[in-house]
């Protein structure tokens, strides 16, 4: 019997057992699942949390519910990866031998890299929303919040969902109009990149929807730290910005089992082989979703993705055979952009997001970096879809794993605004 | 794709003025583009340039966390070394891409 063991069951890991389990012959592969936690949380809610339009039981479920019959789930924190004896050691000493591992442990904040952000502020007046717990908290604090300067904020790149801290800022726009007091919310976002997004034509979109809703940026402003006594954040080249409420995207980093392995870059992130997922550690390591250091994403979509081409060569590197599984670092987001409406993106490691139609050329129903309400619902409707069939491993209709280049306007057309 | 003229030869520049064959980059080039870039350049400057030109061969990607980290120098201090931008500038003097630690 050999073993194939997953770390993580997140919606990476999640969806790589539920693959394999279909995939391997039962009598000659035991599959293992490692993850600490009970809970399944639906991670693109956090976002809609904060303003009270999910609550936060919405958007959990326990673990053991998505985990085939047939593959083992251990319940065990990770102590690190023994990569030379092909072993996991688990933080109660035992170990676990395998003959092929999936790394899919995922990012998380680390808001103690930032000096001054951790601390008595912190849940106070300077809040995530990357966490159960953040995304909670603030839910809280802004039932009750009168007003004043709310800095929308990311620490560094890359960042889980680069798209979520400006669907926030579009989202708090509403919120505040909606509840008739826009008019009492200065509203400020501060990134380290050089524009609202990362890629130029969604940059240009997107700035103009900040615009639009008189949503002030400062781009260009790398944080030094936090002074949370005098609301103020500093970034290296002596910028101030000031706040009364700080939401924040802080430092995202990988698992600190990483690090403990050896295995990790200086964001603890596996190095792996952007085309075949392969990690450049040992060949029977593969990493999958936010854990790796490739080029893409880090989002769910991009994990679903990525976990069809990796089931592809899991199974080519078994039988001994080339893998010909060649991710292209397809990203597909919504992003909501308040009042309703969101707009879609659909990109890869070559091609930037443009305007078009999705999934069916030509036809939509979606279109790609346009404000819609038919795209608002797609996001909301994505919540049945995860649940139902992404985690799980089911095919979505019409979306495949290599980005399509028909229905994109890729050249010469500029994205239009208004 | 355009050249432009330094220090007395043509180097292949892209249309925002970053070098595109790092084999054309001299440190007499470097001075040329730091002139432009408003840096006047000291030993500490070429420090970090090697540095950067080193990464950069070792298909390493850059970013501030990892000069803060390479031993060269700081964040702080990097900022001082190249005001406004550091990383885009330094990595113009140097004669690399543009970095994209943006995904």
């Amino acid at each position: 019997m050999k073993n194939l063991l997953i770390l993580g069951a997140g919606t990476a890991g999640t969806m790589m057992a539920n693959h394999l389990v279909k995939k391997l012959p039962a009598n000659e592969w035991q599959i293992t699942i490692v993850d600490k936690e009970k809970t399944h949380y639906y991670q693109p809610g956090y976002l809609f949390v904060p303003f009270d339009i999910y609550k936060p039981e919405q958007i959990v479920k326990s673990i053991d519910q998505f985990i085939p019959k047939g593959v083992k789930l251990v319940r065990e924190p990770i102590d690190r990866i023994a990569k030379d004896e092909d072993q996991v050691y688990l933080a109660n000493g035992e170990a676990l031998s395998y003959d092929l591992l999936i790394v899919a442990t995922g990012t998380d904040i680390a808001p103690d890299e930032i000096e001054g952000m951790l601390g008595e502020h912190w849940q106070e007046s300077i809040f995530d929303f990357y966490t159960f717990d953040g995304a909670s908290n603030l839910r809280k604090k802004l039932m009750n919040w009168e007003g004043g300067k709310m800095v929308v904020h990311i620490c560094e790149m890359p960042i889980k969902c680069p798209v979520a801290p400006l669907e926030f800022a579009f989202l708090a726009d509403s919120f505040f109009k909606n509840k008739g007091m826009r008019d009492k919310v200065d509203l400020t976002f501060v990134t380290p990149m050089d524009g609202a997004f990362t890629k130029p034509r969604a940059t240009k979109e997107l700035n103009y929807l900040l615009e639009q809703k008189n949503i002030r940026i400062v781009p260009n402003f790398n944080v030094e730290r936090v002074d949370g006594e005098a609301r103020k954040v500093y970034d290296y080249g002596g910028q101030v910005v000031d706040y009364d409420l700080l939401v924040t995207v802080p430092t995202n980093m990988g698992d600190p089992m990483i690090e403990r392995s050896g295995m990790g870059d200086d964001l603890n992130f596996v190095p792996t082989n952007k085309a075949t997922l392969q990690s450049l550690v040992k060949d029977n390591i593969f990493v999958i979703g936010d854990a790796t250091n490739v080029p893409a994403s880090k989002a769910g979509s991009v994990a679903h993705f990525e976990a069809e081409v990796l089931t592809e060569n899991i199974l080519a590197y078994i039988a001994g055979k080339e893998m010909n599984g060649s991710f292209d670092g397809h990203a597909n987001c919504f992003v909501e952009t308040g009042n309703g409406k969101a707009l879609l993106i659909d990109f890869n490691y070559d091609q930037e997001p443009v305007t078009g139609t999705f999934p069916i050329p030509g036809v939509g129903p979606l279109r790609l970096l346009k404000e819609s309400r038919v795209n608002h619902w797609g996001k909301l409707a994505f919540r049945w879809i995860y649940w139902n069939m992404l985690i799980t491993g089911k095919p979505i209709p019409f979306v495949s794993s290599a980005m399509m280049t028909a229905g994109k306007d890729i050249e010469p057309a500029p994205a239009e605004v208004g | 794709m355009a050249t432009r003229a330094y220090a007395g030869t043509n180097v292949a520049c892209n249309d925002e003025g970053y070098m595109t064959n790092l084999e054309e980059w001299t440190q007499q080039v470097g001075e040329e583009i730091a002139k432009e870039e408003e840096v006047e350049m000291t030993p500490k400057h070429w420090e970090v340039i090697s540095f950067l030109q080193d990464q950069y061969r070792a298909e390493v990607p850059l970013t501030i966390r990892k000069i803060g980290k390479s031993g060269v120098t700081n964040i702080k201090e990097f900022y001082q070394l190249f005001p406004n931008g550091p990383l885009k500038k330094a990595s113009r003097i140097a004669g690399i891409p543009k970095p994209v630690s943006c995904i």
